[in-house]
């Protein structure tokens, strides 16, 4: 299934390590989609998109429920791969290597960009087994020393270790929602993503699991870049930078977030800011 | 700054080992797939297997040779008087004694005669010596009741000619199919040498030729003359067999899954019945023959090796899985529909006969006829109730001793002449097979069918 | 008066009944609003009328036989009737009474006694049906005269018929409580003979069969045959499981849907052939093939073996893994498969350690109800396994199993109250005990299962 990809000159050995960033608004574009157009079977779900999201700062996808704003989202790990029947034309590319190269492992593609899932899906092991198997698939891990650290490293970022640093023996399913799903973005953390997609990662949490899930999604982006799908536009107000608008498989508004919420250009951004449309 | 050097660095190094591990992952990832296409492949290599050895080792038994050749019902070998007639006055019972006599003398007849003179007749002009032994080896031993009964229906033919086909006996079919080795000396052979050679004469002439064995579905069993022995009798019992199990399983089963799935209150009572079904649809088949053989055979002292008995303990066995099958299609019709009738002013009763039942049709049907077919060829439990033994007629009612398809082949399967009876029991295999496939192929055409229209 | 025009007076009735009912309940409605309509009033009516008089026919074909052998006794000069010739002699009687006659000479006595039999019967069918009739049309009248328009018909007609149903029901409960009862009782009676400890705990399996005796001679320890059963269902697990579980995981995550419902049903007629089939297949076919590749690597393989029938049920149990392991692999939640492979981890990863550890209880219960099917499974042992009840732990000898001992015990010619056969039941009463655990188990494990992803 996977080809085996070839070593090939790695593109980040060019990459000029940032110092500190210039000004909020300049980031460099790690991650870039041009006329992306998704297709399930015969009928099209994402229409032309072309997309630069900065790093390390938090982009939200808004828009009407059945928009494709998740869809979109799925193709920057390549999870729509899984889907039958799913095509996915156009190109995206980060740190300019492009994604969908054939010659690319999609392993290591998702190695590097991470995913949370709109429902908890914490798998039916221990939570330390839970941290630790992104790590042990990937061989990242060589000694139960260095998976103890990397598992309470994980933890501690996905401010979780307080509360589960008893039990890591308990099963993961036993943890509430709000738990679950900040185990799940520890799990990811662990494998040491440089890019973290989130699909509506609150919509199945109580408002305060969310207002915790968001202060952690907070001080994650000073490391991670991160894309956030949400139905929540005050959601997007709280947690991103950047804020992307889409309708019926199209962007339709990209922008600052503020300026988006604030002042929007496009008429049915508008329209769907102040809830005439969703 | 140098923090986000080493964050660098980190992201690198682990980039370069999860790389590094690719190969070796890449290489199970396809070793665990080729692993699954092999057990699918493994899988469906055995249903060819065991198809390929069932048909090629069956179908050659439905051609079985024959001698062509002229009878002479010669009158002095056939010296009987003329059959009966009923005259007036006389009771049917003495009518039937005096048929019975005349029967009977026919019965004495020395029809092998007719047979070793026929043979000779046929053997004109070939070279070869044969001895009346050798000569009636070569036919089935039940052309004589072949003979016999065409006068029997006709006792005009006495003294006339008739062009007859006599099947070959057991032994001269698998000579003439090749089946013994031709090199074994005489002493191995089952058919003395002139038997041998006058077979290979008539079939250089064509008198011996292979023929569509139609009698394999209109004979019965027998085991004087194997080459005839046929399946209609364990076919009708079987056919009495699932009548029994439709006329029974079918109404109570689905009668007890609506009131199971309907109307039954939730409590202790209907979860242990509930329990008691699953448990009672995974007892082996044999407990459910244990079962017949003490309480309908022992207790209530009904016939052993009856298709009526058969078909009872056939019912039980079935009935859990028409329960089951029933009320899981009872419990796919959308609720909708179930609050549309009761809210129009329906009954409970009212809503399940008129609306869910109609819907729930076709998958009862297909239900059952599973059922049925499962149960047609089940054999344990029959062995269990008698039906081993050896019947040679046609069940005239489900009270009578019977034979059945299954326990036919496992009989079959146990007759000392196994050169000639294995391909015979494959042959009973095939038709078995043929059989339960055709009511599969009849349920899922009624289920499309039934379905489009609904 | 045939059963034919018995039958006819009988839909008659209800036919009048339920007109009566009918056009009562429509004068009735002219009055005031009927509670239920016509149609129930006429149902009511033709219960009333008819369940009496079935009642009476039913009473009258249990007991007429008993009667009539009664009064055949008094009929007869009581030398005959305490004689040997009682039986013929009684046939004769009911033969002259039903006006076939009898061949030869009747006695003056046989004639008047036939006659007077012949009488006995006529009266007695026709009271019964006068009876029945007689209650009929008063049960018919009472409940006609209680009709009104205020009257819930359709609720008693639909209590009766809940009633039918329920009954329909309880036959479920009374085969099972049928085979407890009778295993249990038929072992208890065994072990009057045989000490329970002699027979759990015994070696040595080797009943003495006396014809003369009905004493227990001989040896009736089950371990061998325990040893025989869990031997062979080994086997056949381990083909089985393997094959079985990796074509579900590859039919489920790795085919195609159009793939997949290709072969799905393919594989799946594996399980649909008849047990005798692969009996015959594993005889004829696997064992000498098996015993052929022992020469070949130097092992001596008996044809008929453990091995040979442990193999061939496990390609029946190939099926029955696959399909089950299908749907609980399936109910795993997409977003646990999903979890996974957006971690990186490749879809053997995923299977291995997510999937199928998320899948386990329900695939050990699958497991459980495969392995309790291979143990109470028949033909297979009876053809293949040789039939040997020896203690021996060499798969490649022939060995025995529970199946195949009760199969034989019940078929061979001792007596049904001897040692020999009774112990087929207790062997019956064991197997059903572990098949039972094993059903309960899978069946709790598996409903543990559903509800955790429900």
């Amino acid at each position: 299934m996977n080809a085996t990809s070839e070593p090939r000159p790695m593109a980040t050995s060019h990459r000029i390590v940032p110092s500190a960033p210039a000004s909020a608004g300049e980031r460099a574009s790690r991650i870039s989609a041009r006329d992306v157009t998704v297709h399930y079977g015969p009928k099209q779900a994402i229409f032309d998109v072309s997309i630069d999201v900065p790093e390390r700062s938090v982009t939200a996808f808004i828009g009407p429920s059945g928009c494709g704003k998740s869809t979109f989202l799925r193709c920057f790990n390549r999870m729509n791969d899984t889907i039958e029947g799913c095509r996915v034309g156009g190109t995206i590319t980060i740190d300019g290597e492009d994604i969908y190269d054939p010659s690319l492992d999609v392993v290591e593609l998702r190695a590097r960009v991470g995913m949370v899932f709109q429902k908890p899906n914490p798998f039916p092991k221990s939570i330390y087994d839970n941290i630790a198997y992104g790590p042990r698939i990937h061989g990242l891990v060589k000694s139960k020393a260095e998976t103890d650290a990397l598992v309470e490293s994980s933890l501690k970022k996905a401010g979780l270790w307080k509360e589960v640093s008893d039990r890591l023996d308990a099963p993961g399913t036993g943890l509430s929602g709000g738990q679950q799903q900040r185990l799940c973005i520890a799990r990811t953390i662990a494998t040491g993503p440089e890019v973290i997609l989130m699909d509506e990662p609150c919509s199945a949490l109580d408002p305060i699991a969310t207002a915790i899930v968001e202060d952690l999604i907070h001080e994650l982006k000073e490391q991670y870049t991160i894309i956030i799908v949400t139905h929540s536009m005050q959601q997007a107000a709280r947690v991103s930078q950047k804020t992307a608008f889409f309708h019926l498989g199209k962007l339709i508004e990209y922008g600052d977030t503020e300026q988006i919420f604030v002042n929007p250009r496009d008429k049915q951004t508008e329209a769907y800011i102040t809830g005439r449309i969703g | 700054m140098t923090s986000v050097e080493t964050e660098f660095d980190a992201n690198t190094r682990r980039r370069a080992q999860v790389r590094q591990s690719l190969t070796r992952r890449n290489r199970a990832e396809t070793r665990f797939r080729l692993l699954g296409l092999g057990s699918v492949l493994a899988a469906m290599a055995f249903v060819a297997v065991l198809f390929g050895n069932i048909l090629s080792n069956g179908l050659p038994a439905f051609w079985q040779y024959n001698l062509q050749t002229e009878v002479y019902f010669d009158p002095d070998v056939i010296n009987v008087p003329a059959p009966p007639v009923q005259e007036a006055g006389q009771s049917d019972a003495d009518y039937q004694a005096a048929s019975l006599a005349w029967q009977r003398r026919l019965a004495m007849v020395n029809w092998n005669r007719l047979i070793t003179a026929s043979i000779a007749q046929a053997m004109q002009g070939v070279d070869v010596e044969i001895d009346d032994r050798s000569a009636l080896s070569i036919v089935d031993t039940g052309t004589r009741f072949v003979l016999r009964d065409m006068v029997l229906a006709n006792p005009d033919l006495i003294g006339q000619t008739r062009d007859v086909s006599m099947l070959l006996s057991a032994d001269g079919d698998n000579w003439s199919k090749g089946k013994l080795s031709r090199d074994l000396p005489d002493a191995r052979q089952q058919l003395t040498r002139p038997a041998r050679d006058a077979i290979d004469a008539l079939t250089a002439t064509g008198a011996i030729h292979p023929a569509f064995a139609w009698h394999i579905f209109t004979n019965v069993d027998s085991r004087s003359s194997p080459a005839s022995a046929g399946l209609a009798g364990a076919f009708v019992g079987s056919l009495y067999m699932m009548l029994v199990v439709i006329l029974l399983s079918v109404p109570i089963g689905v009668s007890s899954a609506i009131y199971l799935e309907e109307f039954a209150p939730k409590n202790r009572i209907t979860d242990l019945i509930e329990v008691n079904i699953n448990n009672l649809a995974a007892v082996p088949s044999i407990v459910f023959g244990l079962l017949g053989a003490a309480v309908f055979i022992n207790i209530f002292h009904l016939p052993l090796s009856a298709p009526l008995v058969g078909g009872l303990v056939l019912t039980l066995m079935t009935l859990p899985t028409i329960i089951i099958a029933t009320r899981s299609s009872l419990r796919a019709v959308p609720p909708s529909l179930r609050q549309a009738a009761l809210g129009i002013g329906a009954s409970r009763m009212q809503m399940v006969f008129h609306h869910v039942l109609p819907v729930t049709f076709p998958g009862i049907l297909t239900a059952s006829i599973l059922g049925v077919a499962q149960a047609l060829g089940e054999t344990a439990p029959l062995l269990l109730i008698g039906m081993n033994a050896f019947v040679a007629n046609i069940p005239a009612t489900p009270l009578e001793q019977s034979a059945a398809l299954p326990v036919q082949i496992y009989l079959w399967q146990g007759n000392e002449n196994r050169n000639f009876f294995e391909e015979r029991t494959f042959a009973a295999i095939i038709v078995l097979l043929a059989l339960m496939i055709l009511l599969n192929a009849l349920a899922i055409w009624l289920r499309s069918r039934l379905e489009r229209k609904a | 008066m045939t059963s034919v025009l018995i039958a006819a007076l009988v839909l008659a009735m209800m036919a009048f009944a339920y007109r009566q009912g009918y056009s009562r309940s429509r004068v009735l409605a002219g009055q005031s609003r009927l509670h239920s309509r016509p149609q129930y009033h006429g149902a009511l009516l033709a219960l009333w009328a008819v369940v009496p008089f079935l009642l009476i026919l039913a009473l009258w074909g249990l007991t007429s036989g008993q009667a009539q052998e009664w009064y055949l006794a008094s009929l007869m000069p009581s030398d005959i009737a305490a004689g040997s010739d009682y039986a013929s002699a009684a046939a004769r009687l009911r033969n002259i009474a039903s006006g076939f006659g009898v061949a030869g000479d009747m006695a003056d006595w046989e004639r008047t006694a036939g006659e007077s039999l012949g009488r006995f019967n006529t009266i007695l069918k026709l009271s019964a049906v006068a009876l029945g009739a007689l209650l009929g049309i008063a049960g018919l009248v009472m409940a006609r005269a209680r009709l009104s328009a205020r009257l819930r018909a359709r609720n008693h007609v639909e209590a009766a018929i809940k009633a039918l149903l329920i009954f329909c029901s309880i036959v479920a409960i009374l085969t099972t409580l049928g085979i407890v009862i009778s295993l249990v009782t038929e072992t208890v009676r065994f072990f009057t003979y045989v000490s329970p400890i002699d027979f759990f705990f015994g070696t040595v399996w080797n009943p003495g069969y006396s014809t003369t005796s009905n004493e227990a001679s001989g040896s009736y320890g089950m371990l061998p045959l325990l040893l025989g059963t869990v031997m062979i269902s080994g086997i056949a697990m381990l083909v089985a499981l393997p094959i079985g579980l990796m074509s579900a995981i590859w039919l489920t995550q790795y085919a195609k849907p159009r793939v997949r419902n290709m072969i799905k049903p393919v594989i799946e007629v594996l399980a649909g052939i008849p047990t005798i089939v692969y009996g015959f297949f594993a005889l004829v076919t696997v064992g000498p093939a098996l015993s052929g590749l022992g020469d070949v690597i130097g092992l001596s393989i008996n044809a008929t073996s453990a091995l040979t029938a442990g193999i061939v049920m496990g390609i029946m149990i190939i099926p029955f893994i696959s399909s089950l392991s299908d749907d609980i692999i399936r109910q795993v939640p997409r977003t646990m498969r999903d979890g996974s492979l957006g971690l990186g981890a490749t879809k053997s990863e995923t299977i291995r350690m997510v999937i199928v550890p998320a899948a386990l209880p329900g695939i050990v219960g699958a497991i459980l109800l495969a392995v309790s099917r291979a143990i109470g499974e028949t033909m297979i042992v009876v053809l293949a396994a040789g039939n040997a009840p020896i203690l021996r732990f060499n798969p490649a000898e022939p060995t025995s199993t529970f199946t195949v001992t009760i199969v034989t015990a019940l078929t061979g010619d001792a007596d049904f109250a001897s040692p020999q056969s009774l112990v087929a039941f207790a062997l019956g009463l064991t197997l059903f005990v572990i098949t039972l655990m094993l059903n309960i188990g899978a069946l709790v494990i598996v409903r543990k299962y559903r509800e955790q992803y429900e």
